[in-house]
């Protein structure tokens, strides 16, 4: 019998990730840090407002012109945009699908119920639609301005200080920035051991990292609508 | 002692089962819990009734047979076999919950005994090295330093026993077949087929319905074998360069 000298192909990187568990959580471990990024330039961002109206208004004025003169005026921006929203799809679509695949996997549950895993690796699923919920609330509050109570194009410190002057708005933003500092504790490790980086040595490191990420990033965001209530920021 | 069990009964692969409680007396604490069970047999037979079939074979803790949840742990309450797992870790008037693994790829044949084939396909899409057989090598042909050795036999002590499947909340099968992939992969004789071997058994783990990880960490607590949950991350990586560079 003669053998075949050429085995038959193999699919393609990106077919084999996408096709793959461990490819999907690969997609969600790197568009996940790819919003921690975000996140961290935002937060710091945001502290901005310590400083007042003139220096925070300022800022955020100069985010339209990063990369002039190259880029035109907001392209910057936009180019962002399109990164962080195909991030989050990409991310919910893995997430959903392989959130689909582990409940079809134990059809049958034990009649002897056990707390399994940490609370915050728990409401990863639950954390992450709350989130997705609260992206949309914010932009809407203070990219478009739709429900934000004031509303005034190129015064975001006015309007961030007129939003945090209203009850629910608080209350979203805090119960979404708990959630947020929850989903990056198990998150960030998730995401070193679904790409391999972590080991023996580096697990405790990692897991503090995770921790004091959360706890930073969590801090940092509640600030601003702790210091509105509070009239520290008016 | 004297205990109550709620064990699950279940005739056949296709029939439905249910919790049944049984009352077993005159345990020693000196019994493993098979033994617990084949009082219960003993008595179930001489009674006229169907003996609770369990999956057992070596009772040394080194085959991987037996395996059942018990109050919700896979193997129980301490870090071993259920063989290996002794009834003075129980009280007198306990009540002690006993089901099968749980999982789509595990499906029930009758009361405990679950189909653990899956790990079996997961094992013949890769977990091997290629060799000709016959007369063994002389064994310092290829030298293998010794703290690659001890991660090999580390992986290798896995006795596929499923504990890893029960206890995660997903029936993920990750640390079953990362420790193959780790063990192979660590030694020179695993190395022509380090590509082929990791995407095959991954492909295999996802065609048989296991969940995917999402990094409980529940499968290595559960371990009777101690196989560490960073196994899962060297598979990843192992994954990750194969799905680039395999031969196309």
């Amino acid at each position: 019998m003669a053998l075949a000298t050429r085995a038959a192909r193999r699919p393609s990187t990106l077919a084999t990730l996408w096709g793959s568990t461990v490819g999907k959580k690969t997609v969600m471990a790197v568009t996940g840090v790819i919003m921690l990024l975000f996140l961290v330039v935002h937060m710091l961002g945001n502290l901005k407002i310590f400083f007042g109206a003139g220096d925070f208004n300022a800022y955020a004025a100069w985010l339209r012109t990063i990369g002039e003169p190259v880029l035109h005026s907001s392209w910057y921006l936009w180019i962002q945009r399109t990164v962080l929203v195909a991030a989050v799809v990409l991310h919910a679509v893995a997430a959903y699908q392989l959130s689909r695949r582990d409940l079809a996997a134990r059809p049958v549950g034990y009649a002897h119920k056990r707390q399994r895993a940490s609370y915050a690796t728990r409401t990863m699923r639950w954390g992450g639609i709350i989130l997705a919920l609260f992206i949309v609330w914010h932009i809407l509050d203070l990219t478009t301005l739709t429900v934000n109570p004031r509303g005034e194009a190129g015064h975001p410190y006015q309007n961030v200080v007129a939003d945090f002057h209203t009850w629910y708005a608080d209350v979203i933003y805090v119960v979404a920035m708990l959630a947020l500092g929850l989903h990056i504790r198990h998150g960030f490790w998730s995401a070193a051991q679904t790409l391999g980086a972590n080991n023996r040595r580096r697990d405790r490191p990692l897991k503090w990292t995770a921790n004091g990420l959360a706890l930073v990033l969590t801090a940092g965001f509640i600030a601003v609508p702790v210091s509105v209530m509070t009239g520290v920021v008016s | 002692m004297k205990l109550t069990l709620r064990i699950w009964r279940q005739r056949g692969p296709e029939q439905p089962g249910a919790m049944t409680t049984y009352e077993v007396d005159g345990i020693s604490e000196d019994m493993s819990f098979l033994e617990m069970l084949d009082t219960l047999n003993e008595r179930l037979i001489l009674e006229g009734d169907e003996p609770v079939a369990f999956d057992h074979d070596c009772r040394e803790g080194i085959c991987g047979a037996c395996g059942m949840v018990i109050n919700g742990q896979a193997h129980g309450p301490e870090r071993t076999t259920t063989c290996q797992l002794h009834m003075r870790h129980f009280a007198d008037g306990d009540t002690i919950d006993i089901e099968p693994w749980r999982a789509a790829a595990f499906p029930v044949v009758k009361d405990l005994v679950v189909d653990r084939s899956a790990f079996d396909r997961i094992i013949g899409s890769g977990g091997y090295i290629t060799a000709p057989t016959g007369s063994a090598p002389e064994a310092h042909a290829t030298p293998v330093p010794k703290p690659v050795a001890d991660t090999a036999f580390e992986h290798a002590e896995c006795i596929g026993c499923g504990a890893c499947v029960a206890a995660c909340p997903n029936g993920s099968a990750m640390l079953f077949t990362s420790a193959k992939v780790v063990h192979l992969g660590s030694m020179p004789q695993g190395g022509p087929e380090r590509e082929s071997r990791v995407l095959g058994m991954v492909s295999t783990m996802d065609a048989e319905g296991f969940g995917g990880c999402t990094n409980t960490g529940e499968c290595a607590v559960a371990c009777p074998k101690g196989i560490p949950l960073q196994s899962i991350a060297t598979m990843n990586r192992e994954f990750l360069r194969a799905a680039r560079k395999a031969p196309r």
